[in-house]
């Protein structure tokens, strides 16, 4: 099915307010194989100099996905979550974030293309970091959306 | 700040070799990430789906790419950083990050990032933006 392009762009998120939490960053650290202790041992954490353990790089991504049922806007705009493959990603960060933080996630569906006549609908989301009215992070994602039925 | 190294154009990032991704990886990342989506855990609906297997989370691999920037330098050091997400990860593959700094300006680093699986497919391209001053 296609996207209605204005109900996408109209699209209002709730915004996502999160605390990062030590433990869920040390399980984020194991998952993702990290062995570098400043991302998962309080006392390296604070000899390299950071109040807590470092948000790293990535995880502002995942969390966005802490609202109550993190892909209900794709639900609402007729997407099957089946279908989406992610296509890029970007962050650009204005400070760090530690653990304890408590992070405010406001996002926006900033653009909706269509490719090889409309077997592929990429959207583009951006979601902006804050702490407290500071900037922490801006993030962008290109999902892809596969519409296998289109041109059949 | 420390832990800068010098580099200039054609450094090479010492290269990032993950772990071989199983099924257990993709269901801790699922659980770390918040990325719940089934299709890369749950099988049938992999099939369902169109895929003979599970796969793995683009941003795993995009973790990995971060590990090898916050081995290289402190992570406050980076500025931004993007990726395409150029080919499924599947499970069992063993990504090795890869990153070669391409420009120095007035100490930012551009840095150029590929995750590449050994049968030579590349996963993930992209770059980031590094400050070595």
């Amino acid at each position: 099915m296609a996207i209605d392009v204005h109900k996408a762009l109209a699209y209002r998120f709730e915004p996502v307010v999160v605390t990062a939490e030590r433990g869920r960053l040390a399980f984020f650290a194991k998952a993702t194989g990290q062995s570098d202790p400043v991302y998962t041992d309080l006392d390296a954490a604070r000899a390299a100099g950071h109040p807590d353990l470092p948000v790293p790089p990535s995880f502002y991504f995942s969390l966005e996905l802490e609202r109550p049922d993190p892909f209900c806007w794709l639900a609402a705009l007729g997407i099957d979550v089946r279908q989406l493959l992610h296509g890029e990603q970007s962050f650009t960060y204005h400070a760090m974030a530690h653990a304890g933080d408590t992070l405010t996630l406001s996002s926006r569906i900033v653009d909706v293309a269509v490719k090889k006549g409309g077997a592929l609908e990429l959207l583009t989301k951006q979601t902006s970091v804050a702490r407290g009215g500071q900037p922490i992070a801006k993030a962008v994602s290109v999902i892809v959306v596969r519409n296998p039925e289109a041109g059949k | 700040m420390t832990g800068v190294p010098h580099s200039d154009a054609g450094s090479e990032l010492p290269p990032l070799i993950a772990d071989q991704i199983s099924r257990t990886t993709l269901a801790l990342f699922a659980g770390a990430s918040g990325d719940h989506n089934p299709i890369h855990i749950d099988l049938d609906v992999a099939h369902f789906a169109g895929q003979h297997d599970v796969f793995a989370h683009g941003m795993l691999s995009m973790a990995y790419l971060g590990r090898l920037l916050t081995d290289w330098v402190p992570q406050e050091r980076l500025q931004s950083w993007r990726v395409r997400f150029a080919a499924i990860t599947p499970v069992h593959a063993r990504p090795t990050c890869t990153g070669r700094v391409v420009s120095v300006t007035d100490g930012l680093a551009t840095v150029e990032l590929t995750v590449t699986l050994p049968d030579g497919t590349v996963t993930l391209t992209g770059d980031a933006v590094v400050d070595l001053t």
